[in-house]
């Protein structure tokens, strides 16, 4: 099978409006006869929801929380990016096509960022008439704030609780279809297998998570909009349930899998405190505007910060990159806080943070200025690590936080499974290598509500109305799959709780496939990750039943899939031999050790085909060709 | 710290429940309230007996799904907290704590400590939205919107739909829930349109779900997570009897 991305010919600035025109359509009158799943309520999934309900399509959602809007895009803080350009500081859809482009170090497709920063401008649009209390000036209009070191203010937010406000919105626009009887709702439901009937994305099986029922549902095209897999790693900022089990189990149906390996991690989060740790706590980005990263000099200085003289501290930010400072960029940023720390200079009772200093700050802006811009922030630091930030630094390290890698999507936004499409975290599409700050809320947003509308009708238009009903073999495969794999999972009765084994997993991505990779580091990565797996198969203990809400049976599955996917990301990480964005591999560095890009050889999306069990993945690359753009190497100095 | 929990266990809806006393040694108070859970969870599991069922996902404060009553408090002794972001910090050792699950008619005990908060999706789908197609929205800009009723719409779209203001509730009202949401969209231009069906619909919907009157105790509000203001109440009531009256009814 050869990739077609499916990118529209012409001008950049004409391919989405020409391929729409383009694009065939279902009446009115026919859309009814169409039934569609959608999996997954964040931002994505309650955006495609609500707008294909709209149509006049019958819809089906699915997500795994009590309530669709407890989806985890209700966590995201600082906002969302449109080039409105309403402060005339110069912006435009061009410019944030550009950055975003360049901030995923060029390793996304042209075509489908340029369609990004275009539809950016409805997305404001359409949730400020939703009724998203966006922050204002006092003249009554939108306020922007400029965010991730962008050179304009395009980021529209709601305080600190942008996520909740958008999703809030999208869900509501899906009630509304649900209250007028167009969309059916499926909490406590998780699909646990994609049914492929002719080559085609017919259905899923789900499990009720409250009573056991394993239960097929069939539709005419399946939307998988499931989120990130940053759990992968054990400890991260996603919420405690995010996971990539609904993709992965596409991915075994012949879903390609994009990019697997690019995950983001976060400078600036609260650091580990102990063993116990169940989620880390991300802390907005600004704080790097006016707080100064530092570690002492010395290694293993134990002495409490404020006894550490000015003249023993290294401000190796600032240091090292005299033009950024400490507003480098994320995967920079992290990079050197882990250097420092590996070196044996971190601080704090575990050794792995560093400092983030406002004193400086305070003293020559006042405490008042510093509460008002941070207040929330210091607050939420107080609650969580019982330490006054005004009064001692904050102790931050990095943490995964997103994944640019997902399922491969085409232009489309459909998986190489004809009539399954792939929205939001859980595709490859926008962000290359990297993702800036308050991007995805774009996109999720971007997909659900301004793309799928589209683009699935050109595909429903050729497919006819006929139903296939969930007797049909494929169906009654996938169910028994199911049900074997879960029996499977209970009747192990070994001796390692799942945390135990999820931890362990986490411990050696972060080490091997985190914030630094090495060929050596990611063989040895290959090895532990097979022997966890065959350990876990072997000696995991779940207890409980399958006829019964059992959350630790929810979460065996979970981390089976996680040490499936863990060794794909650690194949691609393997196999990429350049740095790219969030790909560092030591032995690709510049002569001051920054990433080096290779576009020669890897300006490709890397798409991994399923082969079966315990057979290598083959490798198809989507090559990434820039007609508009000259990559650049990026330099922070 | 060493602890002392009496937790609520019950198996199912049709079950009858009971406290279960556990002890959880080793304690670090910089745990959340939930990992301390984990622990005596890990430890369960190892012993092949059933975990302690609660729902969570963030773990932030944010999404809503925690919600335990400890102690005799939603979400316990802090204020303004989720039940996630609570820290053992705030206990003693030695402590003994009482865990047990919001306790409201309208929300059945699923297991343990979960329970079945639907109805409260049930009354936002009565009309807790504003009608707006996806494509035929105007643009942004050109609907203002005074800075002071958008904070105050936003203090009010801070509700995390947690159910702890029903749970602190003697009536087990859930008027400040519903509130939160009228006020939201009444006080900005966008929700205008349709206000007056809007409350109608979501009061009768509370109604329907079988949640108890509001005797201005104001509970809820102390109990809030968000610290959602009982202002929004008096906005609904005034709302709803404006709505009456224009409706005829
Ligand atoms: C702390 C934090 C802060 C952030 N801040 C920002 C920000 O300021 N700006 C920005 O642009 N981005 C931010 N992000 C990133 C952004 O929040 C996410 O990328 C985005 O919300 C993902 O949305 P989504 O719709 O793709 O998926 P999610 O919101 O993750 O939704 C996934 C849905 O899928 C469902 N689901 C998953 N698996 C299954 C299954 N097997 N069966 C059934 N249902 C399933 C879940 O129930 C859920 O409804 C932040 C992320 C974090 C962690
Ligand atoms: S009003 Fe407060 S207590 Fe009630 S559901 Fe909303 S956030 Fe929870
Ligand atoms: S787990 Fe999300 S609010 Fe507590």
């Amino acid at each position: 099978m050869t990739l077609n991305a499916k990118i529209p010919e012409g001008p950049i600035e004409e391919k989405w409006t020409h391929h729409k025109d383009h694009l065939k359509l279902v009446s009115p009158a026919n859309k009814r006869k169409f039934d569609l799943i959608v999996v997954g309520t964040g931002l994505a999934g309650a955006s495609a929801a609500a707008s294909l309900a709209e149509l006049g399509y019958n819809v089906k959602v699915f997500c795994f929380q009590d309530s669709p809007r407890r989806a985890h895009s209700i966590a995201a803080q600082g906002g969302i990016n449109a080039a409105k350009n309403y402060q005339n500081d110069g912006d435009s859809v061009w410019r944030l096509f550009y950055d975003t482009i360049k901030g995923g170090d060029y390793r996304a497709r042209e075509a489908n960022v340029y369609r990004l920063a275009e539809l950016s401008v409805n997305i404001i649009d359409q949730a400020v008439a939703q009724g998203v209390p966006f922050a204002r000036e006092y003249g009554g209009l939108l306020a922007n704030r400029s965010f991730g070191g962008a050179q304009v203010s395009r980021t529209f937010y709601a305080r600190g609780q942008t996520g909740q406000q958008l999703l809030l919105g999208a869900i509501s626009a899906m009630n509304r279809q649900v209250d007028l009887g167009r969309v059916e709702v499926y909490p406590r439901h998780e699909m646990l297998d994609l049914v492929v009937v002719d080559g085609r994305a017919r259905g899923i099986v789900a499990r009720n998570l409250l009573t056991g029922e394993i239960r097929s549902f069939s539709a005419h095209a399946v939307i998988l909009a499931t989120g990130g897999y940053g759990n992968v790693y054990y400890l991260s900022t996603n919420a405690k349930g995010s996971n990539a089990t609904a993709i992965w189990r596409a991915y075994k149906r012949g879903a390609f899998f994009g990019n697997p390996c690019f995950s983001q991690i976060h400078p600036t989060c609260i650091p580990v405190s102990g063993h116990y740790q169940s989620k880390l706590t991300l802390m907005s980005e600004s704080l790097r505007n006016d707080g100064r990263v530092w570690v002492p000099k010395k290694k293993g200085d134990r002495r409490p910060p404020n006894e550490i003289p000015e003249d023993e501290r290294d401000y190796f930010l600032e240091r090292k990159y005299p033009a950024f400072g400490n507003l480098v960029p994320r995967d920079v940023a992290s990079r050197n806080i882990k250097e420092v720390c590996d070196e044996g200079r971190g601080v704090g009772p575990t050794g792995m943070a560093v400092y983030l200093d406002f004193s400086d700050a305070i003293k020559r802006l006042g405490r008042d200025v510093i509460e008002q811009r941070y207040g929330n922030l210091f607050e939420m630091y107080e609650r969580i690590t019982g330490e006054d930030a005004y009064e001692t630094p904050m102790r931050i390290y990095p943490a995964v936080h997103y994944i640019m890698g997902g399922l491969w999507v085409d232009y489309n936004l459909m998986t190489t499974i004809p009539g399954l499409y792939a929205l939001g975290e859980c595709n490859f599409s926008d962000h290359g290598a990297n993702r800036l700050g308050a991007s995805a809320l774009m996109q999720g947003l971007a997909d659900g509500y301004f793309i799928i509308p589209y683009t699935i009708g050109d595909y429903l238009a050729d497919l006819g109305f006929e139903k296939v009903d969930t007797e049909h073999p494929a169906f009654k495969e996938a169910e028994k799959e199911v049900r074997e794999s879960i029996k499977r999972l209970l009747s192990i009765n070994g001796r390692r709780t799942v945390d135990e084994i999820h931890r362990e997993l986490g411990k050696v991505m972060w080490d091997y496939v985190g914030i630094v990779r090495s060929e050596e580091g990611l063989n040895k990565a290959l090895g532990m990750i097979r022997d966890l797996r065959e350990e876990f198969w072997r000696n995991v203990k779940v207890v409980g039943s399958e006829r019964e809400l059992n959350a630790s049976l929810e979460k065996a599955g979970r981390v089976a899939d996680f040490l499936e996917l863990a060794e794909l990301m650690a194949i691609d990480a393997l196999h990429r031999k350049e740095s790219c964005g969030c790909h560092f591999r030591v032995e690709y560095q510049t002569e001051e050790g920054e990433a080096q890009r290779d576009d020669e050889h890897f300006a490709y999306v890397a798409a991994w085909e399923y082969q079966g069990p315990d057979q290598p993945p083959r490798l198809h690359k989507e090559e990434l060709s820039f007609e508009f753009v000259t990559p650049t190497q990026r330099s922070y100095k | 710290m060493d602890l002392t929990l009496k937790i609520w266990r019950q198996k199912d809806a049709q079950s009858e429940g009971r406290f279960v006393t556990y002890q959880v040694t080793d304690i670090s108070p910089d745990m959340s309230f939930l990992e301390m859970l984990d622990v005596l969870n890990e430890d369960l599991i190892r012993k092949g007996e059933d975990p302690v069922a609660f729902d969570h996902d963030c773990r932030e404060g944010i999404c809503g799904a925690c919600g335990l009553y400890i102690n005799g408090r939603a979400h316990g002794p802090l204020k303004g907290t989720t039940t996630c972001q609570l820290h053992m910090r705030h206990f003693r050792d030695g402590d003994t704590i009482v865990v047990e699950p919001w306790r409201a008619g309208p929300f059945p005990v699923i297991k343990d400590l979960v329970v079945d908060r639907s109805a409260l999706d049930r009354i936002l789908r009565a009309g807790g939205y504003i009608s707006v197609n996806t494509g035929s929205a105007p643009e942004a800009n050109s609907i203002p919107v005074p800075k002071e009723a958008a904070d105050e719409a936003f203090d009010a779209a801070t509700c995390i739909g947690c159910g702890a203001c029903v749970a602190a509730c003697k009536n087990a009202s859930a008027m400040l829930f519903v509130a939160a949401k009228v006020s939201h969209l009444s006080l900005l231009p966008q929700g205008q349109v349709e206000k007056r069906q809007r409350v109608l619909r979501m009061v009768a919907q509370m109604d329907e779900e079988g949640f108890g009157n509001c005797t201005n105790t104001y509970a809820c509000e102390a109990e809030c997570p968000k610290e959602i203001s009982v202002s929004h109440i008096a906005r609904m009531n005034r709302e709803y009897l404006a709505a009456l009256l224009t409706s005829g009814k």
